[in-house]
């Protein structure tokens, strides 16, 4: 199809497509009224229930807990799926030419900003498993705080190169840690299956609002899904950095 | 105010998909259907305010107090990360692409070259 | 509060505009840093500070990142293929 005929295309379904949404969207209620009804109760029953007070991790991890089994799946199926497709391609080299890489450094970067990027790491990690853990308490929870631990590995990259990246962060182990972040919260919820007889049901007292240990089970679905998701995204960069910097050097 | 919430979120969609129709680069076109993706977030966490309302924390305020829905935005939440993992697959994809058609632009991927 | 939350609902829409029109994905991998630092600001001017952390990570760091070494591959393998052309042409990979 030519490019003109596209945009022809486009102006019509996009403009039937904008009569649509603006019909829809005139019929929800204005911003700043809702009055949603499960919002209400949970923002008022949390605390006392749950003993957590972040009423969004609670959500997450308790009350929508099976969806989020759901949702971390499609997290660990693409990136078994990315995994799969540039391992394909890699199948062209045996081993990893380490030379090309582990003299790779990005050129410009001053010992300065290296420094600066190795001395990030510390903190960023802290914040990570702070994150982590204290997910029922205070913003955050596993998928944040998994990202930000990833970014600390990537730091590793940044200040002091991929081999010492890889170093760090073996494949073999951040494949574990990914696939028993997984485990780790599908038993969480086999638990509850256990000891309430519900799959995902909080089975642990919840404790006294505010301290680290209480809110039952979310602490541990938080960091089960935290190190999921530093796993997944460790492996997914790796993935992507063996092709760039290793292919390349073949 | 909801002209302008719902407007951008609707706005966002429909240029994420103006820019996926009219794209010349597989990698412009997989950061455009992530602003549309983005377009969902700000609609479903725009249903979700209310005004005078704080966050859904009861760290320091008592419980019951007016607060936003936390529903919405646990959903909103789990979706972004997910979708940070799916945008990488796709990219992956146009990886694959390229290496099999050697080019980028949509246009040129045509089964007789496969 | 509602000035800013105007503001941002504003500048948002201008920088999803921006993200699509700009064509180069190098610089388009930019756009998405400040794009996504708009829509944190506003999740978290509209009292979501969850999501706010979350989406100011993944589209700060992860997604850059991501389209960076994506582009780092295809120009090796575009150079690849040069050199698969005409072998006396080396140099200027990755």
């Amino acid at each position: 199809m030519s490019e003109r005929a596209r945009l022809v295309m486009f102006l019509a379904g996009g403009a039937g497509l904008a009569a649509l949404l603006g019909w829809a969207l005139a019929g929800l209620p204005a911003f700043g009224a809702f009055n949603g009804a499960y919002a209400l109760l949970i923002n008022h029953v949390v605390v006392a229930q749950r003993a957590a007070t972040d009423a969004v991790t609670a959500v997450n991890f308790d009350y929508r807990g099976l969806d989020t089994f759901g949702e971390e799946f499609i997290l660990f199926t693409s990136v078994i799926g990315l995994a799969v497709l540039l391992r394909e391609q890699r199948g062209e080299h045996t081993g990893p030419s380490a030379q090309t890489s582990d003299e790779h450094r990005f050129q410009g970067s001053s010992q300065a900003l290296r420094g600066l990027t190795l001395a990030l790491i510390g903190p960023i990690v802290v914040l990570a498993l702070y994150l982590d853990s204290h997910g029922a308490l205070t913003p955050g929870g596993g998928f944040q705080g998994g990202v930000v631990g990833a970014a600390a590995l990537l730091m590793v990259f940044l200040g002091g190169g991929y081999m010492m990246m890889r170093r760090v962060s073996p494949h073999g182990m951040v494949e574990l840690a990914e696939a028993s972040g997984a485990a780790g919260y599908g038993l969480v919820g086999l638990g509850g299956l256990v000891f309430a007889g519900v799959f995902f049901k909080n089975f642990l007292g919840g404790g006294t609002p505010g301290q680290l240990v209480s809110a039952g089970t979310i602490p541990f679905s938080s960091m089960a899904v935290g190190l999921e998701v530093t796993g997944a995204f460790v492996l997914l960069w790796t993935e992507f950095l063996d092709q760039a910097l290793m292919v390349s050097g073949e | 105010m909801s002209v302008l919430a719902y407007g951008t979120a609707a706005w966002l969609m429909l240029v994420g998909l103006y820019g996926i129709v009219t794209s010349r680069n597989l990698i412009h076109m997989v950061i455009c259907v992530s602003v549309v993706q983005s377009s969902t977030y700000v609609l479903i966490l725009s249903v979700g305010y209310r005004v005078n309302a704080s966050a859904p924390i009861f760290a320091d305020i008592p419980p019951g107090s007016r607060a936003v829905d936390p529903i919405v935005q646990a959903l909103t939440l789990t979706d972004v990360v997910v979708e940070a993992t799916v945008v990488a697959l796709l990219l992956a994809l146009a990886v694959q692409a390229h290496k099999r058609f050697g080019t980028l632009d949509p246009s040129e991927l045509t089964p007789l070259r496969g | 509060m509602k000035a800013i939350q105007i503001g941002l609902f504003v500048l948002l829409a201008l920088g999803g505009l921006g993200v699509v029109l700009v064509r180069d994905p190098l610089r388009q991998a930019l756009m998405v840093g400040v794009y996504g630092l708009l829509l944190a600001l506003l999740f978290f001017v509209i009292g979501a500070p969850d999501v706010a952390l979350s989406q100011i990570v993944v589209s700060t760091v992860a997604v850059p990142v991501m389209i960076l070494v994506t582009l780092a591959k295809v120009r090796s393998q575009e150079a690849g293929d040069r050199e698969g052309e005409d072998p006396g042409s080396r140099g200027s990979g990755g």
